[in-house]
């Protein structure tokens, strides 16, 4: 049976949790959408724009002084970091901004962590002429200095959230905020497989493009299954967008990556599966896992990387999870940061620090890989947007 | 004939109150605020106050750390509750002793979350025991709340559904359908405390709205002065405050103040 379900369930999770203001705008979307999928010239149109403004398919590279290094597996890296942008986000971009034509609206807005969704989204609105507003938490307006600049160039106004944490949560519930203001002519390009129905699904399929590549190219080089896909778990569209294709392919193990930023056990985290606080819980629109407190507060996250920093996971992971198909691991800022430093001199490819924690799971992991296993890893995001943030790290006492 | 499985709606000390509002040719006002914001103590007392002042029934709001379908005003008052680590189990304490002295309508405007944490079964059952008559969820749609509607059906604490501008007709019908107590239209496409506009468009949304149901249609979302109140009130069977009041409630630093608030508020209860 296909996933989600027609009421947008993952089984328990999921679910159109959102002001009856909005509702009206998430079902024009659940029908633009369920027509859009099926359209042949939707679906040309965005193929050859993943192609040829994208430049998709992104190499599967096999890391061969990486797999020296770690000893035993051959390690093949997903290279998302080549997209235009520099991240795996403007795949769901492009798709959202197409819609958005289609569904006759003058304006987008979005919300962004790291910057890497905020720069995709301004991108796809400068290439399709429409407007648009990026909110973004003053925290990590601080630690993404350049993104902001990037998303000012490409023609978007930055909005800067004050409220709460400072970070990714109150940039979407301001964002849902504006978007319930003008939701007549407003689209609301969510980055991540999160938020309402249909929101988890589409983005989901815009984003699987990652796995059907992989999966072709891998079955041309090896002539087989990969043994082991990874990939790091924010909200988690790189790692659905990677594991999807793969999920009736039960020989193939799924790791997702959170982030455990300075241990889980300081509290100071955002590893929604891998602490004894976990529980079910509604935010944003969606019913998933989450951090919170007895009283159903969302509790406060860190990580050293902001595109993971968040309190919630996307329901279609709460549900692999408890069906075991996805396990789910995390790594400390420290191990990030260490694996930044490896990749980026090993094989001369600086990683986004989100995909550094599902680098340093590998490192981790290595020991046990038998020989010749087939490991492939989602390297989501390039790390050009974080050599700031490292620099200024590695200069203070 | 059919049998439903699903339990009949009761009535409670809300429909009791529009029933004899409505008799004497009267309308509802209901102002709102942010439980404890500043501190419950203070709640306690205002509500009482208020009641005395011409409140016909009160809202209470629940604080949550993500409200999405709040403005700056609510959303702050929120973070000013929550620091003094006010929870809902707090408030529902809170309604039990009020209750020792007031049968004024009592109304829970809470996200889902709290509530799905306290338990949905056990929310339900504390609410009706402590006296709580009803309950709004900003974030619950009709389509998720059959759960809501059983418990609340089982318990009779009402589940009152909202209604906005974008809601088309159709699916007014079917929230119609399903609301117990009243129908919360929201006056304006925004969150709460945006500036109203357009009070003809929502009387003419209430008019029409009148037409598919039965219970009571409450006006709210940027109603802020006795002018804006006085012209819902024509075409509403009631009018709620909150941002407005909220942040007067915020300002207050004396008794005196206290005095000049509650006379604002005999103000907008003359003009409904």
């Amino acid at each position: 049976m296909p996933l989600p379900n027609r009421h947008g369930r993952f089984g328990p999770y999921g679910g159109q949790y959102v002001p009856e203001t909005l509702m009206p705008a998430i079902q024009e979307l659940e029908s633009a959408y369920h027509v859009a999928r099926r359209d042949p010239t939707f679906r040309r149109a965005l193929s050859i724009s993943l192609k040829a403004y994208v430049g998709r398919p992104t190499p599967l590279y096999f890391a061969k002084r990486l797999s020296g290094y770690l000893g035993k597996g051959k390690i093949y890296l997903k290279r998302e970091d080549l997209c235009h942008t520099g991240a795996h986000k403007i795949n769901n971009t492009l798709g959202q901004i197409l819609l958005a034509k289609q569904m006759g609206k003058s304006r987008v807005i979005a919300e962004t962590g790291a910057g890497q969704h905020g720069v995709a989204t301004a991108a796809a609105a400068a290439w399709q002429g429409l407007t648009c507003e990026i909110y973004m938490g003053t925290e990590d307006m601080a630690r993404q200095a350049l993104n902001v600049t990037r998303m000012t160039l490409l023609g978007a106004r930055v909005i800067g959230v004050d409220t709460g944490s400072r970070t990714l949560k109150d940039a979407i519930s301001e964002a849902m905020r504006d978007w319930t203001a003008n939701v007549r002519n407003t689209h609301y390009i969510l980055g991540s497989v999160l938020g309402p129905h249909p929101y988890p699904m589409m983005i989901r399929d815009f984003q699987s493009v990652i796995g059907r590549e992989a999966k072709k190219e891998i079955l041309r080089i090896e002539g087989r299954l990969p043994d082991c896909l990874i990939a790091c778990v924010g909200g988690g569209s790189n790692a659905i967008g990677l594991f999807y294709p793969f999920l009736s392919d039960l020989s193939v193990k799924m790791i997702g990556v959170e982030a455990g930023g300075l241990g889980v056990e300081t509290g100071k985290h955002a590893a929604r599966f891998t602490t004894g606080t976990t529980s079910v819980g509604v935010l944003h629109g969606t019913k998933t896992a989450l951090l919170q407190d007895e009283n159903g507060q969302i509790l406060p996250t860190h990580s050293i990387s902001a595109g993971l920093d968040y309190a919630a996971v996307g329901p279609e992971h709460s549900f692999y999870r408890d069906q075991k198909r996805i396990t789910y691991a995390s790594v400390t800022d420290h191990e990030a940061l260490s694996a930044f430093k490896l990749l980026s001199k090993i094989e001369g490819i600086l990683p986004a620090l989100e995909s550094a924690h599902a680098v340093a799971h590998l490192v981790r992991i290595a020991p046990t890989l038998k020989d010749g296993e087939i490991v492939i890893l989602n390297l989501s995001g390039r790390g050009d947007k974080d050599v700031d943030q490292i620099a200024r790290k590695e200069t203070s006492p | 004939m059919i049998h439903s499985k699903r339990p009949q709606a009761r009535t409670n000390r809300i429909d009791r109150t529009f029933q004899q509002l409505s008799t004497c040719g009267r309308k509802a006002f209901i102002p709102y605020l942010m439980a404890g914001d500043p501190t419950l103590a203070r709640t306690r007392q205002l509500v009482l106050e208020m009641e005395k002042a011409g409140a016909d029934l009160i809202e209470l709001g629940v604080p949550f750390s993500d409200p999405v379908a709040d403005g700056p005003v609510i959303a702050r008052a929120g973070e000013r509750a929550l620091k003094q680590a006010v929870s809902l189990k707090a408030i529902l304490q809170l309604v039990r002793d009020l209750r020792q002295e007031t049968s004024i309508p009592i109304i829970l405007m809470t996200y889902c979350n709290p509530v799905l944490a306290l338990g949905e079964g056990a929310f339900f059952r504390e609410a009706e025991s402590v006296g709580v008559d009803g309950v709004v969820v900003p974030d619950l749609p009709h389509e998720e709340a059959s759960d809501f509607l059983t418990l609340g059906r089982t318990h009779n604490v009402h589940l009152i559904f909202l209604i906005a501008p974008t809601t088309p007709l159709h699916r007014a019908r079917a929230i119609a359908k399903k609301a117990t107590g009243f129908i919360y239209y929201v006056s304006l496409t925004g969150v709460t405390g945006a500036k109203l506009s357009g009070i003809d468009a929502t009387s003419r949304r209430v008019r029409a709205l009148r037409e598919e149901t039965h219970l009571p249609v409450v006006v709210g979302f940027g109603i802020s002065t006795a002018d804006e109140a006085r012209a819902v009130a024509e075409v509403a069977d009631g009018i709620i405050v909150g941002s407005a009041i909220v942040n007067r409630v915020y300002d207050i630093a004396s008794h005196r103040e206290t005095a000049d608030f509650m006379q604002w508020l005999k103000g907008i209860k003359a003009a409904v």
